[in-house]
């Protein structure tokens, strides 16, 4: 089962899930994820210590996909 | 950022000696002239004293200036972190926890330990080795006597903490000379000078970045 979670006030949250032969949940999770990037978040997969991948696209089989806000420097 | 020069290891490099030669262009001429006017007058001893408070002091705040990177901001969506007190409510404490959890996720066993001990968690890049805290990062420069302080955060400033945390973590892993490039150094200089300015769990992760 593959997440899409948002980093929010609540510590986070799954916007959407879904498996690689579910047509249907990968559909609502693409369109999850649009959604997500036009509010402003940036979308993350994690590649284990040290790496990170910046994402535009919803990868299908990504395990995990993370929603962040933008930083900024302080 | 566009107007801003990409940061790598050349400008790193040229940056931290401008800090220096700005530390001793700042503490010289207080130290000149305090031994100046004790050589010329006796009398003067007090105001060299003086001046030597000055020359010492001057390095010292800006490193309490770049200590603070990591200094745990409170707001609506932190909990108590390590050294921090109570009054935090039940919802962000949930939140608090849900969110290391993730955090966590993204750690292996080591840094997660660290994160759990001090708040703080550790990343190897390729500019050095990373202490990131809520509301900023140190850079330990490669040779472990320099220190860079960046102020840089997440733009909802509500996340809790660890949240916050992940936000600059995976920034980071995405992206490390774009960090580098968009935080701002509060602070460039030896790295115990840092240190000693530092919260105990601070100098506590700062001591595993080596």
């Amino acid at each position: 089962m593959s997440r899409l979670v948002r980093m929010d006030q609540t510590g986070h949250t799954t916007v959407a899930e879904w498996t690689a032969d579910d047509p249907e949940a990968i559909e609502q999770a693409v369109r999850a994820f649009r959604s997500e990037l036009e509010q402003g978040y940036y979308a993350v997969v994690s590649e284990g210590a040290g790496h990170a991948q910046h994402v535009r696209e919803l990868p299908r089989d990504a395990s995990l996909v993370i929603l962040r806000r933008p930083i900024a420097g302080g | 950022m566009h107007w801003r020069a990409r940061v790598d290891e050349r400008h790193l490099t040229r940056h931290g000696r401008l800090w220096t030669i700005s530390t001793v262009a700042h503490t010289v001429p207080f130290i000149v002239a305090a031994v100046v006017l004790g050589a010329l007058a006796p009398v003067l001893i007090p105001v060299s004293l003086i001046l030597l408070a000055h020359a010492w002091a001057i390095p010292e705040l800006y490193a309490a200036r770049g200590a603070g990177a990591l200094r745990t901001r409170t707001g609506s969506g932190s909990i108590p972190g390590p050294g921090s007190g109570p009054g935090d409510s039940g919802d962000s404490s949930h939140a608090e926890r849900v969110a290391a959890g993730l955090l966590g996720d993204l750690l292996d066993h080591r840094p997660r330990d660290l994160h759990a001990r001090t708040g703080m968690v550790l990343e190897r890049g390729r500019l050095g080795t990373w202490v990131l805290g809520d509301a900023g990062a140190l850079l330990v420069r490669p040779g472990g006597r320099r220190v860079n302080c960046y102020c840089v955060k997440a733009t909802d400033s509500a996340l809790p903490r660890s949240d916050r945390i992940a936000h600059l973590l995976l920034a980071l892993r995405s992206d490390e000379i774009g960090f580098a490039t968009l935080a701002n150094v509060s602070f460039s200089g030896a790295r115990w000078r840092v240190r000693r300015r530092l919260s105990p769990p601070a100098r506590q992760a700062l001591d595993a970045a080596r």
